[in-house]
């Protein structure tokens, strides 16, 4: 198991390589690093000289994959491309263009993120899985019925109109909790309760349906007949034989997006006004900072890899039958 | 010529979409398999009514699909038109063939926003009357709209009488041409089945449970539905503004409309490009194995790690800036927007190859395995054969399954791109744009809910009879599911 686990590590390091050589590649494309330059000085500052000094302050004076000038090894590291991505192995993410510590910033945004998506996680999976299995309970029924159509028009909802929607009736026209801010500490409790309300709602649609052909498909083997013909009630054999064996696939299926959970969500805290990771992201977009994204990206590949990793790891752990050697 | 066709490069990919899938067509009439799947398909009621409101979507998007560029009425001088006699002038503005059909709703312009059916404007402002004494004075009021109720003159009380006059005899002649429709279909398939048109109408309702015969009623229910939401709209259009008009006096009917055609590119222009890189590296991944199987999974393992919003906002960025610094490839700026929608069709086809791909690959491992692959490669039949003649057509149900699914999803990702300000040009109309702009109205007083409402309404039915639709194709074509 542990050289396993240490085989799918290694085997992260050419993948993380690869994703920062496509970001810078993509990036570089069309802008050389004068460009950068100029756009960060400003039109009135901008001299040859004012390009080079900025160039080289920022380390962005040498060429950006290969030095030929350079002895030896140092043809390959003194280059924009090994000297900026190697630093994130290590962690060191550098500044972004205002000057700010990245690190530093991702440390203190990390928090609102959190504190809006582990709820989010956590009631979305309550609400969903028992959604679904009240739809399996009452399978070819009309509840069924009306239940699946109920999630196919959920689903066909843009997650921008529960947001909007919900902010409107909620926050605007109840006025039961504020339309957005953030606060930290425990006060903080109801500027969260409406983003995380309606994340949960606008995930119950797709994992509701596709949780409900889980159990369906768990319902339709042996060992439920068996259960069934021993005399067991119904909803034992529902919570006691099925609930547990449906979860096996199910949790493993949400492995993978724990570690994602740090980024936090683009479009609520957008919306929301939240000071996380993602509305981070998306100012970085739009102020077209390099560092920053690039940092994001990063750091998003590693946690999307450790999910993996982890998925494969929970596997074992829930199901005796596999085994990795 | 009086005007200059224009063909845009999405027109021309959604025109090769249409002469794909007519081919297509053809060749599932003449295989009997596929023929029974689309027949399972056509069987249920739900399938059949997706189909048809999607039917009338897409035509929609192909009225919108056909450019020209009118050519300019007056040239100044004589002179001049001389000068010009071998090339004549053309306007800078692109229109397509659903620009002409809704002229009235595209040239009525209010001056700001107006609610639905409304004959005055939303806010007040400073006006002159001209009192019976002759005297003008000024007076605060909501001025009355210049195009939006104008038949009605000074009987503006009248307008909710008119209104439903208008609607009544709408949906009369609605039913009227239903009932055509009705007629035209239960003669055609006493026809075809040699029994009375009496026989066939009580069959079209009251199917046997074990008959294979398409949902013909719900054909006719989702038509009758169709035609009583179209039939009244078209009495009120020339006369009204039916859904209101936005910030800048546009019809919002009229940006719907157009929206459906950005809708449905991203969708199936996308799924054009992510088809042949999909398919090709999942099947050649999983028939080779080896090294190219390791570099492939490599490929879609690094793109899949990436967040997808990153990829695409980095991608667009930089598509943004070769489009900024290269202004003389395009003479409008229709083909400015279109390049840029066309860029972001190809930049998500990049990043959703990888969930086909891996798909086809476990697939193709499988099927790899079995004695008529074996027999194919023991006769000698190059690989390149082997994978074109007997793999391919052996995975096509999970292309299409695949496809159908994406296709809502791509429809939803373009409004939030469009909102993250990475999707279609500003100046290209589509629901995301629309959302955009309608998300600070809501906060006006009085509320301005009609734009918002109007996008939400048409992108739940477009993205929801895509879904139903998708749930019947995956029911028919997956071999698990029968």
């Amino acid at each position: 198991m542990l050289a396993y686990i240490l085989r799918r590590l290694a085997y992260a390091i050419p993948i993380l390589i690869g994703v920062n050589l496509l970001t810078f590649a993509l990036f570089f494309v069309v802008n050389t690093p004068d460009d950068m330059a100029r756009m960060q000085l400003g039109v009135k500052r901008v001299t040859p000289e004012a390009i080079t000094k900025w160039k080289a302050e920022r380390g962005y004076d040498a060429p950006l994959f290969w030095n030929g000038e350079a002895p030896g090894l140092a043809k390959a590291t003194r280059t924009i491309f090994f000297t900026k991505s190697a630093k994130l192995f290590v962690g060191d993410f550098g500044a972004a263009e205002d000057g700010r510590d990245i690190a530093n910033e991702i440390k203190t945004r990390m928090g609102p993120s959190l504190a809006i998506a582990i709820p989010t996680f956590i009631l979305g999976l309550l609400v969903t899985v028992t959604v679904a299995l009240m739809l399996a309970f009452f399978r070819a029924t009309a509840l069924d019925l009306w239940g699946v159509v109920t999630c196919v028009v959920l689903m066909s909802i843009s997650s921008l109109f529960y947001i909007i929607g919900g902010q409107w009736l909620i926050a605007k026209v109840w006025r039961l909790v504020p339309i957005s801010g953030y606060a930290e500490g425990l006060e903080g409790w109801k500027f969260l309760i409406l983003p995380v309300a309606i994340g949960v709602v606008a995930g119950i649609g797709s994992s509701a349906r596709w949780y409900r052909t889980i159990f369906l498909e768990e319902m339709g083997k042996d060992y439920v007949r068996t259960a069934r013909a021993k005399g067991l009630a119904e909803g034992v054999v529902m919570f006691r034989h099925v609930l547990r064996n449906a979860l096996i696939p199910i949790l493993t299926g949400v492995v993978v997006v724990i570690p994602l959970l740090f980024m936090g969500s683009l479009l609520t805290e957008s919306f929301f006004g939240i000071p996380g990771l993602g509305s981070y992201t998306i100012d970085a977009i739009n102020a077209q900072d390099f560092a920053v994204v690039r940092s994001m990206v990063f750091i998003g590949s590693v946690l999307y890899i450790a999910g993996l990793i982890l998925t494969d790891i929970s596997y074992t752990l829930v199901d005796p039958r596999i085994r990795f050697d | 010529m009086a005007f200059l066709p224009v063909l845009l490069w999405s027109d021309l990919l959604v025109w090769l979409l249409v002469a794909g899938l007519g081919l297509a067509a053809w060749g599932v009439a003449r295989t009997p398999p596929l023929r029974a799947a689309w027949g399972r398909v056509l069987h249920r009621r739900t399938g059949m009514a997706a189909l048809v409101v999607l039917a009338v979507f897409v035509l929609i998007g192909l009225a919108d699909s056909l450019h020209y560029r009118p050519r300019l009425a007056d040239t100044p001088s004589p002179a001049e038109a001389k000068a010009a006699a071998g090339k004549p002038v053309y306007g800078v503005e692109v229109f397509s063939l659903l620009d002409v059909l809704l002229t009235p709703l595209r040239t009525q312009m209010e001056k700001t926003y107006s609610a639905p059916l409304a004959t005055r404007a939303y806010a007040k402002e400073m006006q002159e009357v001209r009192q019976p004494d002759g005297s003008l004075v000024q007076q605060r009021d909501f001025p009355r709209l210049r195009h939006g109720g104008k038949h009605l003159g000074d009987n503006e009380a009248g307008r909710d009488d008119d209104v439903l006059r208008r609607v009544l005899a709408g949906a009369g002649c609605a039913l009227l041409a239903w009932w055509g429709l009705a007629e035209i279909l239960v003669d055609l398939l006493a026809r075809a089945r040699g029994c009375s048109r009496r026989e066939a109408w009580h069959e079209l309702w009251h199917r046997p449970p074990t008959s294979a015969a398409p949902a013909w009623d719900a054909l006719l229910l989702a038509l009758g539905g169709l035609l009583l939401l179209v039939v009244p709209l078209l009495a009120l259009v020339p006369e009204y503004h039916v859904l209101g008009t936005d910030k800048v006096g546009q019809d919002v009917l009229y940006q719907i409309l157009k929206s459906i055609r950005t809708a449905l590119v991203i969708g199936l222009v996308t799924t054009l490009v992510t088809l042949p890189v999909g398919v090709l590296l999942g099947i050649a991944a999983g028939y080779f194995r080896g090294w190219v199987d390791d570099l492939i999974q490599y490929l879609y393992t690094t793109l899949s790690s990436i967040p997808g919003v990153l990829l695409i906002a980095a991608a667009v960025l930089m598509m943004q800036v070769v489009i900024d610094t290269h202004p003389h490839w395009f003479d409008t700026a229709a083909e400015r927007a279109d390049l840029r929608l066309l860029a972001l069709c190809f930049i998500l086809g990049m990043t959703s190859w990888t969930g086909l791909a891996r798909l086809l690959r476990g697939e193709t491992l499988k099927l790899a395995q079995l004695e008529y692959i074996q027999a194919a490669q023991a006769f000698g039949v190059s690989s390149w054969r082997i994978l074109l003649r007997h793999i391919l057509p052996n995975v096509m149900h999970i292309v299409l399954i695949a496809l159908v699914m994406d296709f809502s999803g791509l429809v939803l990702a373009e409004a939030v791109l469009s909102y993250v300000g990475i999707g279609v040009d500003p100046t290209m109309i589509s629901f995301g744009t629309m959302i955009n702009n309608a998300r600070l109205e809501l906060a006006r007083e009085p509320m301005v809910w009609w734009s918002l409402a109007a996008a939400f309404f048409f992108m739940v039915v477009l993205v929801l009879a895509a879904n139903l639709l998708a749930d019947v194709v995956r029911d028919a074509f997956d071999p698990r599911a029968a």
